[in-house]
């Protein structure tokens, strides 16, 4: 017998929740301004999850999944990436897809039953918010080929959750993209629960992360709570991509500190102790306790950053109310380039059904 | 200039447009060196290389992967190896390459060709033989393509690559090698979402597509020398439907047989009746009659000509119609 292949798995931490930085923590750690800046997207992200969630309860918005206590994630994903690569997000993403220049009235237009909220409008050539489990990992894998095929250093990145994991088409997505050493990163939300199902039942795995190794990548577990490590391992990931190392997988361990989604009570199945365990280790209380601690944050800071985000998610809010409703031949104009001769008839009978209930209406 | 089969013809056009738009990419298992099982991308990995791509076998990853590639602007061209593996990318064509357009009010689009070999009569093993293009003709979105000939393989395949949105080209394999037509290489595409008039008639419109076109084409023949004169429709592209060529036809004749491959229930045939009941009632002299697979599963080959239709089963259901009083 001979060991043919060996494995190991990594794990960053650089900030403890016990506010210790560990003395192999990278300059990053000690760059305050950038450092509040993602406490300030933090801070704006769990403000806005907040409203959008008490919005559903009240009957102004849809079901709505909240990103509550996982914000350093994604957060950090919005830091690392620039505005040329890439998002094929899941659906908490939202510290991210705020970094990247979408507009939060976007994504409540989303939830809020509206298709025009994910027609950005920053520019960028992100991919919507993804319901469909992991199939979005695959877009990201040809979203990479097709910047390895032109030559252009540009990065895709999908994100996911851990239930996600257990998925074809996660599988297929980093088998295509070890195989093809695609430039592209997979970050995987472990937040613990797949709805109702916890980490320790989704799979036989120790860890999400080595699920990479047989695709033939680099992987790494990380805190997903520490923006400091996030932020460390998601950089040295994008410049692997980008300078055409190939791929990587990056499991963030997290704690889903809120319902699935609006349409869900994790009071049913979430044992209290853990929760409350968890939620000791939160992200925004961490970064804020290690800002104070380096003289870096105080309460007026801390007021003026949150009537600012309150300000920003109040006009948001108001943005998306205030949206007026798409016409009837919208479900037509959009199906395909130019709509085909046999869908005339029906756009016309929508059309007019649409002028009979107006005028009933008014 | 010699004559090209159904195969060759695919060949053809997928070469024309690797070599005149730099965005066209071929992805696929054994598409690379071995030219795919059936050889539609014969010698081209040579002539374009990194441009057709060998991948891992996933169905799903394909199509996957050709919905990112597609919203970056390259032109991916899909092969699933058969239809009967079709299945597993469902997901990626339904929920994604079908909506991409419409989810970001035109933002990014999806502008890819899956390619798929379908329908029986090969004698090839289980899951091989199947004719399923309903199950992607009810998908609002997508368009569903299948030529009948080398001429139309060519035209239309050429113009499901230059369509601005996603295609599902079905190659009805059992005519891959048939018959042989004269197709210049001009890089000329036929319509989309147009029928095609094979046959002029006055007594009996035949609406069919696919395979089943030449069965059609052969009663319709035998039908002249009888003194009855039918049209035959090779309808093509069965989503979205060019219901005015048929209806016109209906007018003309107001006598229809649809013959399709594919199992009968919710098959295109049902659309296609359902559509003519609605709007030329007044036009028929008889009832619409459907000549198709029946609503079983697709018997191993053995059994499979009792499956499929025939010319017998075509010409019993036009006399059926011709003599209704």
């Amino acid at each position: 017998m001979s060991t043919v292949a060996e494995f190991s798995i990594e794990h960053h931490q650089f900030l403890n929740e016990d506010n210790e930085l560990s003395p192999s923590a990278p300059p990053f750690a000690k760059d305050f301004t950038q450092l509040i800046g993602l406490y300030g997207i933090m801070v704006l992200t769990r403000l806005f999850d907040g409203k959008a969630v008490n919005m559903q309860r009240v009957g102004k918005m849809g079901t709505f999944p909240s990103s509550y206590g996982q914000e350093a994630v994604f957060a950090a994903i919005g830091h690392c990436m620039t505005a040329d690569d890439v998002l094929c997000p899941y659906y908490r993403d939202y510290a991210a897809m705020l970094q990247r220049g979408v507009k939060m009235s976007e994504i409540l237009n989303y939830w809020g039953g509206d298709e025009r909220g994910s027609n950005y409008q920053a520019g960028i050539e992100d991919f919507p918010l993804c319901v469909p489990i992991a199939t979005q990992c695959l877009h990201a894998t040809g979203v990479a080929f097709a910047f390895k095929h032109r030559s252009e250093p540009r990065v895709s990145l999908a994100t996911l959750g851990d239930g996600a994991t257990s998925k074809g088409d996660f599988y297929e997505a980093l088998n295509l993209a070890g195989d093809w050493q695609l430039p592209t990163v997979f970050v995987v939300n472990n937040n613990q629960w797949a709805i109702s199902v916890p980490r320790s039942i989704q799979t036989g795995a120790e860890t999400l992360a080595q699920k990479g190794i047989a695709a033939g990548m680099p992987v790494v577990q990380v805190d997903g709570n520490d923006i400091i490590a996030m932020v460390h391992v998601l950089n040295e990931a994008m410049e692997r991509a980008r300078s055409g190392k190939g791929p990587t997988l990056i499991e963030a361990v997290t704690f889903r500190l809120c319902d699935h989604t609006t349409a869900d009570d994790a009071k049913r199945y979430i044992p209290q102790d853990e929760y409350d365990e968890a939620k000791l280790k939160e992200p925004i209380l961490r970064l804020r306790n290690y800002l104070h601690s380096n003289g870096q944050w105080d309460e007026n800071k801390e007021k003026a950053l949150l009537d600012k985000c309150k300000s920003d998610v109040e006009s948001s809010v108001q943005e998306y109310l205030a949206t007026p409703l798409q016409a009837a031949s919208d479900l037509f104009d959009y199906l395909y380039e130019e709509l085909p001769e046999s869908l005339s008839e029906q756009r016309q009978e929508a059309l007019e059904f649409a002028q009979t209930q107006g005028a009933a209406h008014e | 200039m010699s004559e090209i089969t159904l195969i060759e013809a695919v060949d053809q056009a997928l070469a024309y447009e690797l070599a005149n738009d730099e965005d066209v990419v071929l992805m696929g298992e054994d598409i690379g060196k071995n030219g795919g099982v059936f050889r539609a991308t014969e010698g081209l990995s040579e002539r374009f290389p990194g441009r057709v791509l060998d991948t891992p076998l996933a169905e799903s990853m394909i199509a996957g992967a050709a919905v990112g590639m597609a919203a970056q602007g390259l032109k991916p061209v899909a092969e699933i190896q058969f239809m009967g593996f079709i299945y597993s990318a469902v997901d990626q064509i339904i929920c994604h390459a079908a909506r991409l357009r419409n989810r970001t009010r035109g933002r990014l689009t999806c502008p890819l060709v899956i390619r798929a070999p379908f329908g029986g009569g090969i004698h090839a093993p289980e899951h091989h033989s199947e004719s399923t293009e309903a199950l992607f003709a009810h998908i609002p979105g997508l368009r569903v393509v299948i030529p009948s000939s080398p001429a139309r393989a060519y035209g239309l395949l050429l113009a499901a690559i230059r369509d601005p949105d996603p295609v599902i080209f079905l190659e009805p394999k059992r005519i891959y090698r048939m018959v042989k037509q004269n197709v210049p290489d001009s890089g000329k595409a036929l319509p989309l979402d147009q029928c095609f008039i094979l046959r002029e008639g006055s007594d009996i419109t035949l609406v069919t597509w696919g395979a089943m076109v030449h069965e059609t084409l052969r009663v319709a023949n035998q039908l002249a020398d009888q003194g009855i004169e039918a049209e035959v429709i090779d309808v093509a592209t069965v989503k979205p439907l060019d219901m005015q060529t048929i209806l016109q036809s209906i007018q003309k004749t107001g006598r229809c047989v649809i013959i399709h491959e594919a199992a009968r229930h919710c098959g295109v045939g049902a659309e296609i009746a359902a559509n003519l009941a609605e709007k030329a009632l007044t036009s028929l002299f008889a009832p619409v009659q459907r000549v198709t697979g029946y609503d079983t599963i697709m018997p191993y080959f053995k059994m499979e000509k009792h499956y499929m239709p025939s010319e017998a089963r075509i010409r019993r259901a036009v006399m059926d119609v011709m003599e209704y009083a």
